[in-house]
């Protein structure tokens, strides 16, 4: 489904936190949202998992505003990853994994035979089904993560929504969980701090400075020396190399000199 | 379907890892099966102890014979010691032992805090106070309630107290409202303090007794309501199982999950209250069982609330009735009041427990 974001602005406890925000995302793409801290990100993103109402402006997902949807026919359509939610270290990975059924049962419901080959098929997809009766809290980060976007997988989403998911995981961690949301294929938006990362694997990008967008566009549109010393404050270069792949390279003095 | 090559998942570390709890991979119907097969074999063997001993099998005849209608199929003299005195005493102490550990599992996943008890939005305290105020001036000092009405009543009144104080900008906020409960509750104890000093020393002994829990008075007209209260509120508690675990991975997570986090807090503040309020107002202030018997339960069949919750409510139930069986067989003819025996036998089991459990270390 089309995710289109327009004219959202978000005031929270009197402070304004996002102003006239537009943005699109097309079935199927993967677009990362990059920007300094603070600059509103996550509050986007809850926007769309319908967590922070906007003060004006829609979050349409295939063309139905999800703010006039219920909350759990919000949740089968968008199924969210996001930084620091606790889950129960008690719980075991098929146990985590299956509250991605959440949205689609009742207070009457019982798990169907249709949930447990749903479960197992999100287990399957991201490398996780080994685990399935592991404790959750025994997994490391990255698996962690990968036990998460399984539990998403579940919702069967038309739309993820990833806030940061290479947060703390290590290098090899950060490819394999990037590498497995462009496999899966689901329309994506995701935060990214790690500007190589979101240059590699994004088919494009959105930036955010002070509640505003910026840029969007194609990789090496958005990410122009002048973009990445005005809104991020470093000297650096992005370009495409002969193997194809977006690259960024910093300056021999990175901070750029116009940034206070 | 994708398999990727992931290193990491040829070989699960399984080395120090926290296990899962024992008994987490057996299906739910068959561990409520065999609970529920206890829980009816330890309410028979409780209601054949005491001062005239009946046999298992008399017991068994009478509650069935009762139960289908049949009438007295034994001795009437035993007939009416089992099912007027005993069996409503017994099945008070398992309705109370069943609603509290499910309002404890609930309360433990709302204000995501392992220390969470039915107790702590006030119940008890509030319940005191009310109680206290009857016993110690007589029915005529709230207008002519009784000592159940009145302790149903304050514990409402310390509820709505703690819910509105829990309140942060129209939203309920879990921290603010366990700090609220705990304040109140120190007001209304203290209240229930100075009414003891004021109290007759003849009526201090009843007042002990109800302060500390007690299922010795109970009978069929007072089990009628409070049973359908609690088994109406606890029933329904348990299907919550999913939204629970929806909710202990945090408010956004919840949200993003489809669940309107703040109507399910709302109404599980509501059905655990009434079942808290009308247990209080039944049988006193039964401490300690809602707090051990959610962790009990998890440790010994995992964490998920869909299996949590009807399991705590079976163990509760066995729990509180063996309880009961013991605090008037310890010291006969004397009775002993409950929360005595449920900290005194319960602590350090659950010390022992708790000590040997490594994926609670980790949490």
């Amino acid at each position: 489904m089309k995710l289109q974001v327009q004219d959202v602005s978000v005031t929270l406890a009197g402070k304004q936190i996002l102003r006239d925000v537009s943005l699109e995302v097309s079935p199927g793409e993967f677009v990362g949202l990059i920007g300094p801290n603070g600059s509103g990100k996550s509050t986007l993103l809850r926007t769309i998992y319908r967590s922070a109402r906007p003060a004006t402006g829609v979050v349409r997902l295939g063309g139905d505003d999800v703010w006039s949807l219920s909350a759990r026919a919000a949740a089968r359509r968008t199924a969210a990853v996001l930084q620091n939610s606790p889950t129960p270290p008690g719980l075991t990975v098929g146990e985590v994994v299956a509250l991605g059924r959440t949205p689609h049962h009742g207070l009457f419901d019982r798990e169907s035979k249709e949930d447990h080959q749903i479960i197992r098929e999100s287990l399957e997809r991201t490398g996780m089904l080994p685990f399935v009766d592991r404790l959750y809290g025994s997994l490391s980060g990255g698996e962690r993560q990968r036990v998460l976007l399984a539990r998403a997988l579940a919702q069967q989403p038309a739309l993820l929504v990833l806030d940061e998911p290479t947060n703390h995981l290590d290098i090899r961690a950060r490819f394999e969980l990037l590498d497995l949301v462009r496999v899966v294929g689901v329309t994506t938006l995701a935060v990214l701090h790690d500007l190589d990362l979101a240059a590699r694997s994004c088919h494009r990008l959105v930036v955010l400075d002070g509640g505003r967008v910026v840029a969007a566009g194609p990789v090496l549109d958005v990410l122009s020396p002048e973009i990445l010393a005005s809104v991020f404050g470093v000297t650096a270069v992005a370009e495409r190399h002969p193997d194809g792949i977006v690259r960024i390279t910093y300056g021999p003095e990175p901070l750029a000199q116009d940034a206070a | 379907m994708t398999m990727l090559k992931l290193r990491s998942t040829a070989r699960p570390r399984q080395a120090r890892a926290p296990r899962p709890a024992p008994f987490h991979a057996v299906p739910l119907p068959l561990c409520l099966a065999v609970l529920c097969g206890l829980l009816v074999v330890v309410i028979l063997i409780a209601a054949g102890v005491g001062s005239v001993s009946v046999s298992l099998a008399d017991s068994w005849r009478i509650v069935v014979g009762h139960v289908t209608g049949q009438g007295v199929v034994v001795d009437p003299a035993l007939d009416q010691i089992i099912w007027n005195f005993r069996i409503p005493r017994v099945l008070l102490a398992a309705l109370a032992g069943a609603g509290l550990s499910v309002a404890g599992v609930v309360l433990q996943a709302l204000v995501s805090n392992p220390l969470a008890d039915p107790y702590i939005l006030g119940v008890s305290s509030g319940g005191s106070v009310g109680a206290v105020v009857v016993m110690a001036f007589g029915a005529g000092a709230l207008g002519g309630l009784g000592v159940s009405t009145a302790a149903f009543l304050g514990a409402m009144l310390a509820v709505a107290l703690v819910f509105l104080l829990g309140q942060q900008r129209g939203r309920l906020n879990p921290v603010r409202l366990v700090l609220s409960g705990v304040a109140v509750s120190y007001v209304f104890t203290s209240i229930t303090s100075v009414l003891q000093l004021q109290a007759e020393p003849n009526n201090m002994r009843q007042i002990m007794f109800w302060l500390l829990g007690s299922v010795a008075g109970a009978h069929w007209d007072q089990l009628r309501v409070a049973g359908v209260v609690v088994v109406a509120a606890t029933l329904l508690l348990t299907l919550f199982g999913r939204q629970l675990n929806a909710l202990v991975t945090g408010d956004e997570s919840a949200t993003a999950l489809g669940i309107d986090v703040r109507r399910l807090r709302l109404v599980l503040i509501v059905l655990t209250s009434l079942v808290a309020g009308v247990l209080i107002a039944v049988a006193g202030g039964i401490g300690f069982v809602g707090l051990m018997i959610p962790h009990l339960v998890r440790m010994a069949f995992g964490s998920d609330h869909r299996r949590l919750l009807p399991l705590a409510a079976v163990v509760g139930a066995i729990y509180l009735v063996a309880v009961d069986l013991l605090s008037r067989t310890l010291d006969p003819p004397n009775e002993l009041p409950l929360n005595i025996l449920t900290a005194l036998f319960g602590a350090p089991f659950f010390i022992w427990l708790m000590r040997r459990d490594r994926s609670m270390a980790e949490s």
